[in-house]
């Protein structure tokens, strides 16, 4: 195994118990044909008073789930959760969060919105409205009590949904990606915010934990970050960073933990002999829906200039003006398909990768249609049976069933539709989507 | 230190000064309780006042009667909400209510709704003997069973898709359930129950009139209304009241719209949850005008003020046992044995219940009148097939070519819905007149009496379909010199088709209730009859036949479902599957 650093942070000596301590931590979703998908795996973890912590991974990797089972709303299937030393059984006392969709009430006020956590702990009226307009001030909402959320902008909408957090005087506040709905200036005003407010000692909690999928913001904002790895979700390593805030996003040593993180997100598994870090194997292999269209993009602008071939991730992300977590999955498709390959952080194209740029549309389809069958056994699979079947029909149930012995009925509806718009890009077989089955009709 | 805070001020008002508006605030606010005390009184009085005092054809009287059907509409609709509330709420919380309710209810929704009221006159006025009360009542459940069936599926759906991360917000910041249900639940189900309650009512202005002169065997009451009124008027062959009534329906539901409907619509629209403020807001003259009079607001404010902060009291039920006892508890609750305990029970009494009906009505019905029964149930669904087409036939073309142009849309629309309101059977008298003079064969002509009321469903739908079809496809479809059969074949029906289909689905479901009222009529002596099942359950009420009530009543309600199950349902599915634009 190739994870876990640290998993124990219990710092002896200290003297306060810390605020959240999770030990052996296990999620499982029961799936409809019975069997198990395991979402988090022995994830220990222990939050203490005064640090931020983040939680990095990719999207799917059971973070949020984590998240959400600290704060009380989902019941961890096995492992012990505690808040402040008393096992968590619902959501507790001392714990706020603010959510990536803003979660606001649409019919109440911004006033309104904010009072709503103080309602729940029947704080007097009066008492009610000082501490919000506190709240609201502090947050730099003033002037917008009145109005409704939807007369607000993203940023503004989040304010109220931090000042929601903030006005319960909580000891943890929880995040869940939230600045990740934000435009990329907006964000960034609200972190400086928040970071000052924090340096400055102003807000009234002792601990931040947040989740995130942006390498950046997290070693922006953390001091502490924990690396979760996908399927199942584990702790795969804990980076401090021990940088000044405010942090320069130019540092060469800023620079240097964001290249480190890149690689260890990116490195290569070494069991899986495919290359790419895909959970599963064979025709259990668990695709993302990535286009085509971003495949091809990707090779195009990986064999340009200035990269004619190979490219830093992180350069490349943001020539792209792509986030990483979008990137990931287009440059593991590629690997895959044995058009690109990873090394130290640097994304290279193939020679075969480095022959579909120069080919014509025609030429490119039948490239990446040799590939297709030769690296996706799913594609292999479906091609063979049409083609042994007299009638060069089959239903969508045929496939559909046997992926989901693997994988979970969501995951399963994602690796169909991938296979099936590969494949019908690669005019390997057709799908009639009102007929729900495969054919051979449409292809050369 | 100064601080300004405008919500500080909220709580603060200004020197009392009275405007014009509170003048008009003034004289309907006391004029509507008056009218209220005065309607409530009357239905207190013994049933033999309404023989000493009998319905009065003159067109005086009509102000009053139509109060007193506006009060039954209210009533009714009050009724409806208290049970909206509970059994929705009940059915989107537990499992096994959801259950044995959720099939219950799309029973209910397909037994015509005059049907309702057929069995339960007799049973009001037993519990009210001698009293005006009883029928009241009787009339009021028939009126709550044609609203509340919808408004409590729309408030159940509402509740089962609450947005997942408010749910997570009210549950991380701890609401309590009566926090939850009121600053969450309500409010997200607020612009769709409304929208329901509207409709609702609405279609129950026609079985409001259709029931206030009903007779059930010997039983005949002619509650005051305009629908007994009406029904006086037939008796003595007097078109002209007639005509006052249809008038007086008119004034009725117009200012119903004004005076609720529209205020209702501007005030719910907040409740929507999309965040972006886009479209034109619904407004209101009657709620800009009382969030702007003073008087109105020191009344009203309070009392606003005193059921919102009750909304916000952290009430929880007291923990009555220890955390480890619950704990025991709601395993034992949740675990599979109980789940099956409940099966067991819903089997038993669905055995029961069946046995009743068997013994019910074997003891004076052969396998004959099945038959009889099913045969004229197929004469019926055949008019009911047909009035759904003839409606789509004429209204499809006239309802694009309306929806294609908004100004014209802007006007027909609020017209349609209107017309969709009013109730058909006011102006069947004038058709029935007509097939009497003309001699006309009642089996074939008294059919578009059931288009009167129905066909209007189909037009507002569809225009709403076409004034809503994007307009980049409607230049696509111009640019590609795309005409004629093709244009109405690629473009615009498919844009059109879930619209048109939800309104069909109403249209057919008014068909069959209509078709109890205008499969036979009257004019003075001479009773028009054409042969099919809303005849047969007429006449089954008159005579007070139970065993062929009930046997007509479930047949009707059978093939209302399996006309829903085979017909309307896939072809919802389709439409939302295939052809929605968004």
């Amino acid at each position: 195994m190739n994870i876990v650093e640290s998993a124990k942070f219990h710092r002896s000596g200290e003297p306060t118990a810390p605020l959240v301590d999770l030990s052996g931590v296990r999620q499982v979703y029961r799936k409809s044909d019975g069997s198990d998908l395991v979402v988090l795996d022995n994830v220990s973890l222990t939050i203490a008073g005064g640090e931020i912590v983040g939680l990095l991974g990719r999207s799917g990797s059971g973070k949020s789930t984590l998240l959400r089972i600290i704060a009380g709303l989902l019941p961890a299937t096995a492992g012990t959760v505690r808040w402040c030393g008393k096992p968590v059984t619902g959501p507790c006392e001392g714990i706020a969060m603010v959510f990536q969709s803003f979660a606001l009430f649409p019919w109440l006020t911004v006033l309104e919105n904010v009072e709503i956590g103080l309602e729940a702990l029947g704080v007097p009226a009066a008492e009610r409205r000082r501490r919000a307009i506190e709240a609201i001030d502090l947050i730099g909402l003033d002037g917008f009590e009145s109005a409704y959320p939807k007369e607000l902008s993203g940023g503004m909408r989040q304010r109220v949904g931090f000042a929601r957090a903030l006005v319960v005087h909580p000891r943890l506040l929880l995040m869940d990606e939230p600045f990740s709905s934000l435009d990329v200036l907006t964000a960034e005003t609200l972190r400086t915010d928040l970071i000052d407010l924090w340096s400055e000692g102003r807000l009234p909690i002792e601990s931040i934990l947040m989740v995130t999928h942006n390498i950046e913001e997290a070693v922006l904002m953390c001091d502490r970050i924990l690396i979760i790895s996908s399927t199942p979700g584990r702790i795969m390593a804990e980076i401090k960073v021990d940088l000044p805030h405010p942090r320069n996003r130019l540092d060469p040593v800023f620079r240097q933990i964001v290249d480190d993180i890149y690689s260890r997100i990116t490195q290569r598994a070494p069991e899986k002999p495919g290359g790419a870090s895909f959970a599963g194997a064979g025709i259990g292999m668990l695709l993302p829906h990535v286009s085509t269209n971003s495949l091809s993009g990707l090779m195009e602008a990986l064999a340009a200039a200035p990269y004619h071939g190979k490219a830093d991730l992180p350069d490349l992300a943001a020539t792209l003006q792509m986030p990483a977590d979008e990137l990931f999955p287009i440059m593991e498709t590629l690997q895959l398909l044995r058009f690109a390959e990873m090394a130290e952080g640097d994304a290279q194209l193939t020679d075969a990768g480095r022959h579909f740029v120069d080919l014509e549309i025609d030429g490119r389809k039948r490239l990446f249609a040799e590939h297709l069958v030769a690296y996706v056994p799913l594609a292999a699979l479906i091609r063979r049976v049409l083609d042994e079947r007299p009638s060069h029909r089959a239903p969508f149930m045929r496939f559909s069933e046997e992926v989901e012995d693997y994988m979970s009925e969501e995951d399963a509806e994602d690796t169909m539709r991938a296979i099936i718009s590969w494949g019908r890009y690669a005019e390997l077989f057709g799908y009639d989507e009102e007929a729900r089955q495969f054919n051979l009709e449409n292809p050369a | 230190m100064t601080m300004h805070h405008p919500a500080m001020e909220t709580g603060r008002r200004g020197r009392y000064v009275p405007n014009l508006w509170d003048v008009f605030a003034f004289i309907l606010l006391f004029g509507s309780l008056i009218l209220i005390v005065h309607g409530g009184r009357e239905t207190l009085v013994p049933l033999g006042t309404l023989d000493t005092s009998p319905i009065s054809l003159d067109p005086a009287m009509l102000p009053e009667y139509a109060l007193r059907t506006t009060l039954r509409m209210l009533e009714a609709a009050v009724f409806s909400l208290i049970f909206t509330f509970a059994v929705g709420a009940l059915a989107a919380k537990s499992r096994r209510a959801e259950m044995v309710i959720i099939p219950l209810l799309d029973i209910l929704q397909s037994v015509p709704v005059l049907g309702f009221l057929s069995f339960t006159v007799v049973g009001f006025m037993a519990l009210f003997p001698g009293r005006v009360l009883g029928a009241e009542l009787a009339v009021i459940f028939a009126i709550f069973t044609a609203q509340v069936w919808n408004m409590t599926f729309s408030f159940y759906q509402s509740l089962k898709t609450v947005p997942a991360d408010l749910d997570e917000a009210a549950r991380a910041f701890r609401l309590s359930a009566w926090q939850r249900f009121w600053r969450l639940e309500v409010p997200f189900a607020m612009p769709g129950l409304i929208w329901n309650t509207m409709m609702s009512m609405s279609g129950s202005w026609f079985f409001l009139v259709a029931s206030e002169a009903i007779t059930v065997g010997n039983t005949t009451i002619t509650l005051p209304g305009i629908g007994s009124y009406v029904a006086l008027a037939l008796d003595q062959r007097n078109l002209a009241a007639i005509g006052w009534a249809v008038l007086a329906m008119l004034a009725t539901i117009l200012i119903y719209d004004q005076l609720l409907f529209r205020p209702l619509v501007a005030w719910g629209d907040k409740f929507r949850v999309e965040l972006t403020a886009g479209g034109t807001e619904p407004r209101s003259w009657l709620l800009d005008a009382i969030h702007r009079t003073r008087l109105s607001q020191t009344i009203l404010a309070p009392a606003g003020a005193a059921l919102m902060s009750a909304s916000r009291q952290p009430l929880r039920v007291p923990a009555l046992l220890s955390p480890r006892a619950r704990k025991t508890w709601s395993e034992a609750w949740g675990s599979v044995w109980m789940d099956r305990a409940w099966l067991t029970l819903v089997i038993i009494a669905s055995a029961y219940a069946l046995w009743l009906i068997a013994s019910f009505v074997a003891t004076e019905l052969a396998w004959r009148d099945v038959a009889d029964v099913t045969s004229l149930g197929l004469l019926t669904t055949l008019r009911v097939i047909v009035t759904v087409l003839l409606s789509t036939i004429i209204w499809v073309p006239i309802g694009v070519w309306i929806g294609l142009r908004p100004r014209v849309a802007e006007r027909v629309q609020p017209l349609a819905q209107f017309l969709a309101a009013f109730p058909a059977n006011l102006i069947f008298p004038f058709a029935v007149v007509a097939i009497v003079r003309l001699n006309a064969s009642p089996d074939i002509w008294l059919t578009p009496l059931m288009m009167l009321g129905t066909q209007w469903y189909i037009l507002f739908n569809v225009i709403a379909g076409a004034s809503t079809f994007p307009n980049d496809l409607k230049e696509a479809a111009a640019t590609f010199r795309i005409h004629g059969w093709d244009w109405w074949w690629k473009v615009m029906l498919p844009g059109i088709f879930p619209y048109y289909v939800t309104g069909a689905i109403t249209a057919s479901g008014a068909a069959w209730n209509t078709s109890i009222v205008a499969e036979i009529a009257n004019w003075g002596q001479t009773t028009l009859v054409a042969h099919g099942l809303g005849a047969y359950i007429t006449q089954a009420t008159d005579a007070g036949d139970y065993p062929r009530l009930v046997l007509g009543i479930a047949v009707m309600s059978l093939l209302v479902v399996l006309f829903n199950r085979l017909l309307w349902r896939p072809l919802y599915a389709f439409a939302s599957r295939r052809m929605r634009l968004d």
